[in-house]
């Protein structure tokens, strides 16, 4: 059991891991790297956490990395959460985020997702509509027509075996009629990934998210919500945008893997139909397929603490040329790369022929503060 | 036994009424009482005490929804620590008395409104009167059901000012979900919900008990089971689903226990638990717990409906029946409350199956009482809008319940507001309008008053404007994509849940009418005759007068 004593030194370990990612420690990017490095030992203790509109970077956390870039921000460019050879994409109003009013699903950007929104559209909506006002069609008709005032003699009816098989077989059959393409769409949305997509984990910390990607030198992204200011300053939806985002590429299935690091958290992406638990102890694992480039907003769905409604989700989907470009602006591989300077040595995680599988899964679940973890539960 | 019953009722046929209304003092009357009237009275005091304080919770959930931002949640939380001897309250105390607020509601409504008015209170009351017995059949065991949930009750409200992790009390939501409830919250709040889960789940298991004793047992002569009113079957049904639903869920927290102060590992993956586990025991309870919560409510409108339409219910042994299968079928399907939990395809095609196949005995009932309606003589009293009201929105409830059945689509919408929209159709529109539904339609009963009819059209309409108001927008929010338990949204979220918040106002404004009807009528309620509902009220405890005696029945009735 987690007590407070040994969450300490799980989040040093997190902060000493994002020091050592590759590229992460170098000056250009060190902004993000202190704000993300301070984040989790701040957090340690929730009772004395620091409020979240506070949780912009704080100088006494940058000794991780590099102190002195945090007392003069001015140095800098603006922070817009840019890397070099990487410029993160601007939402499109309406697009992967939900709308003022609002009553429909949003857009749906997965084919799962479009499949899944056009049964419920088409199918069901009509369908539940229908049995509805035919109920209330049904008591509108006995409140007009067997009123005490228009049908003073009750009659004494009280069985027609007819009408009662009636109401049984037909809500039965449409049941039937439901259930094919429902089922059809479980098996579409549990098909496995095909061997060799890119493997992302999503890491559920009270209250942040961390994105590892194992495929490309086992480098951590650690996602914390953006300040209300610099949201806007981003052209973002307070409440949904991040410092550092989920980058994939689009249009090639990845292997989505969730977990959780202290309680249960849920990776939720509405406009990508896109749900899954991320347990302590257990790695879920489902298909991810973005068909389109873009900006796709979520956040974390199951009860997790204090922040819980404040652990946003921005996943970005990028053409494969550009993802790319930002793993190696994360100082991470391409599967291919020659195999990376010595700094990318210490992670342990970069396969010199760029391979699929995670070559160090123990030091990964050891991030993932599950040191003992018994079960990795793939589904 | 009817001879024997017979006898003294002969003897005493002289001074029969003094011996049947002989009441004890005040105080050995109301909280040392063995009788079941006296019982049920003081259950639906409690459930209407606990139903003000978990409607008030929301209503302080709907004023911070009301807009985005957070306006009143650290005033709030600087209050309620002030009150615990602590200073100002954080941001993150703030936030944590948020998820005190969703928890305490869930649980209040739960365990100390809807179960404690439906099981406690009006079966206590009727069950015994509708099946022609003297009393309950464990009148003490009774009396300590309701003074367990008495103390749970005053032990969860205390939870509320000890610490539960990052401010206090229990902020876990009701489902008590490990680790955020194990090492997610040190403190004593959560130990002490924990507690107060078991004192009320083991007062339910004593009524249980009770219950399926005198419906088993003491049924006058000649009243067989196939005889039985539907209010009857449905508490029987509740009573079984209670018993065999309640230990698990006794089990699992008392594991939680475990795990949070003995070194236990149930639930820690760290050391080789699992917290999936924990959802499983705790849904095998859970799911079966949403039928004990609306069972009840079925037997009331079934009765309701055929008073009022002056008609025997249609199709009564398909209705005992279909409410047997309800009770067999909630135990298979727990697992829809998991379905992004990470199970396995072939599983999550299981519980989408099995979960609509509780759609079609839903149905039998639905069009049952309509067809009760059909051809009847119907008038439309208080207590008949009530139903009516129910019938309509249990429907919606139901269909949603459908939509959320499928895996597949649930993966969009598990854990959003369109989840909470659907149990407050069931529950909030589903058993408390069935609950009222009851409570006018037995008020002339139980108090030997009528309630004022004006007074409760205006409560029913005014809260049924409100509850949709509050509830039918929350589907909206949830396909766009809103989570639940979230004391602040993203901007896109405000317009509906600014709806929502105003749909609390009406709400709030028909309760209050309800309360000022109580009392209005109780102190000038014209005097209310045995049987006020005329020849479509058929059951026994119209044949009483009203209030019945203090003791009834001491000449047991015959059913032909």
């Amino acid at each position: 059991m987690n007590s407070p004593k040994s969450l300490l030194p799980k989040s040093l370990l997190i902060a000493l891991s994002l020091a050592l990612v590759p590229g992460a420690a170098s000056a250009a990017v060190s902004p993000n790297s202190a704000a993300l490095a301070q984040t989790a030992p701040a957090q340690a203790v929730p009772a004395e956490a620091a409020p979240l509109e506070t949780a912009a970077p704080l100088p006494q956390a940058g000794q991780a990395t590099d102190g002195s870039i945090n007392t003069q921000p001015a140095a800098t460019v603006p922070d817009d959460g840019s890397l070099p050879g990487y410029t993160p994409m601007k939402p499109t109003a309406g697009i992967g985020m939900p709308q003022y009013g609002e009553m429909d699903f949003q857009k749906q950007f997965s084919e799962t997702g479009q499949y899944a929104k056009w049964i419920n559209n088409t199918i069901l909506l009509p369908l539940i509509v229908a049995i509805s006002l035919f109920v209330l069609a049904l008591l509108g008709w006995v409140i007009v027509r067997y009123r005490r005032s228009a049908n003073a003699e009750p009659s004494r009816t009280t069985h027609n075996t007819f009408v009662e098989v009636i109401w049984t077989l037909v809500p039965a059959l449409i049941l039937v009629g439901i259930a094919v393409p429902s089922i059809d769409l479980l098996a579409k949305q549990y098909n496995p990934p095909p061997k060799g997509s890119l493997t992302v984990k999503a890491t559920g910390y009270q209250w942040y998210w961390g994105y590892t990607y194992p495929d490309n030198g086992g480098f951590e992204v650690v996602s914390n919500m953006l300040p209300e200011d610099q949201a806007t300053a981003r052209g973002e939806p307070y409440k949904l945008a991040v410092d550092n985002r989920m980058v994939v590429p689009a249009g090639v299935p990845i292997r989505m893997q969730t977990t959780g690091a202290d309680v249960i958290h849920s990776f939720a992406v509405p406009s990508l139909w896109f749900k899954m638990d991320a347990v302590p102890g257990r790695l879920n694992e489902k298909e991810l397929f973005i068909t389109k480039p873009g900006v796709y907003y979520g956040q974390c769905s199951e009860l997790c603490g204090a922040r819980h409604g404040f652990m946003p989700i921005t996943v970005e989907a990028l053409p494969p040329a550009q993802f790319a470009a930002w793993v190696r602006a994360q100082g991470g591989t391409m599967p291919g790369d020659v195999p990376a300077a010595p700094a990318a040595a210490a992670t342990e995680a970069a396969p010199a022929d760029g391979g699929v599988s995670t070559s160090n899964p123990a030091a990964l679940q050891q991030k993932a503060g599950q040191p003992g973890a018994a079960t990795n539960v793939t589904e | 036994m009817t001879t024997i019953a017979a006898t003294p009722g002969d003897l005493s046929h002289s001074d029969d009424h003094h011996d049947a209304d002989h009441k004890p003092s005040f105080f050995a009357r109301w909280f040392m009482s063995t009788n079941h009237k006296d019982i049920g009275t003081l259950y639906l005091i409690f459930a209407i005490t606990a139903g003000i304080i978990g409607g008030a919770i929301s209503g302080l959930m709907r004023l911070e929804l009301a807009q985005p931002g957070i306006q009143y949640l650290q005033t709030w939380a600087s209050w309620h620590n002030s009150m615990a001897g602590q200073g100002a309250a954080s941001l993150d105390e703030a936030y944590h008395m948020w998820n005190v607020l969703i928890t305490a509601h869930g649980l209040i409504m739960v365990f100390f409104m809807v179960m404690p008015a439906m099981i406690g209170g009006f079966g206590n009351w009727f069950i015994p009167l509708m099946i022609g017995a003297p009393d309950m059949a464990f009148p003490r065991m009774n009396n300590v059901s309701f003074w367990l949930t008495a103390v749970a009750f005053i032990m969860l409200l205390g939870s509320s000012f000890v610490p539960g992790g990052t401010g206090l009390g229990a902020g876990t939501g009701w489902t008590v979900y490990a680790p955020l409830s194990t090492s997610g919250s040190i403190g004593p709040a959560v130990d002490m919900a924990i507690f107060s889960l078991h004192l009320a789940g083991a007062a339910s298991i004593l009524g249980a008990i009770n219950f399926i004793a005198t419906i088993l047992n003491m049924r006058a002569p000649g009243m067989t089971l196939h005889k039985m009113p539907l209010f009857v079957w449905s508490v029987l049904v509740t009573a079984f689903l209670l018993l065999l639903a309640l230990p698990v869920l006794a089990a699992a927290i008392t594991m939680l226990l475990v795990d949070r102060n003995f070194g236990g590992a149930f639930f820690d993956a760290a050391a080789g638990g699992d917290p999936v586990l924990y959802q499983h025991l705790f849904w095998f309870f859970g799911h079966p717990e949403v039928y004990i919560m609306i069972l009840p409510g079925f037997g009331m409108v079934s009765q309701i409906v055929a008073t009022f339409s002056r008609k025997p219910v249609f199709g009564y042994l398909g209705m005992a029946y279909a409410m047997v299968m309800i009770g067999v079928i909630g135990f298979v399907v727990w697992a829809h409350h998991m379905f992004t939990t990470g199970l396995s395809v072939n599983v999550k095609m299981y519980f989408t199956a099995a979960t609509m196949v509780i759609a079609v005995p839903t149905g039998i009932k639905i069009f049952s009482w309509i067809a009760t309606m059909w051809g009847g003589s119907v008038s439309f009293k208080t207590p008949m809008m009530w139903a009516l009201g129910f019938i309509f929105m249990f429907t919606v409830g139901g269909v949603t319940g459908v939509v959320l059945a499928n895996g597949g689509i649930d993966d969009a919408l598990h854990d959003t507001y369109y989840v909470v929209g659907h149990f407050h159709y069931v529950l909030s529109l589903g058993a408390v309008f069935s609950l009222f539904a009851g409570f006018y339609y037995w008020f002339p009963k139980m108090s030997g008053k009528m309630y004022n009819e004006f007074l409760g059209q205006l409560h029913f309409w005014v809260f049924f404007v409100g509850v949709n108001m509050i509830f039918f927008p929350m589907h909206f929010l949830g396909q766009s994509g809103m989570p639940r338990r979230i004391p602040d949204y993203p901007v896109a979220f405000a317009y509906w849940n600014e709806i929502a918040s105003y749909g609390y106002a009406v709400m709030a404004a028909g309760a209050a009418i309800f309360l000022v009807n109580i009392v209005y009528s109780l102190a000038a309620g014209r005097r209310a005759e045995g049987n006020p509902w005329g020849e479509g009220a058929t059951t026994l405890e119209w044949t009483l007068s009203s209030p019945p005696p203090f003791h009834q029945f001491e000449t047991l009735p015959q059913i032909k």
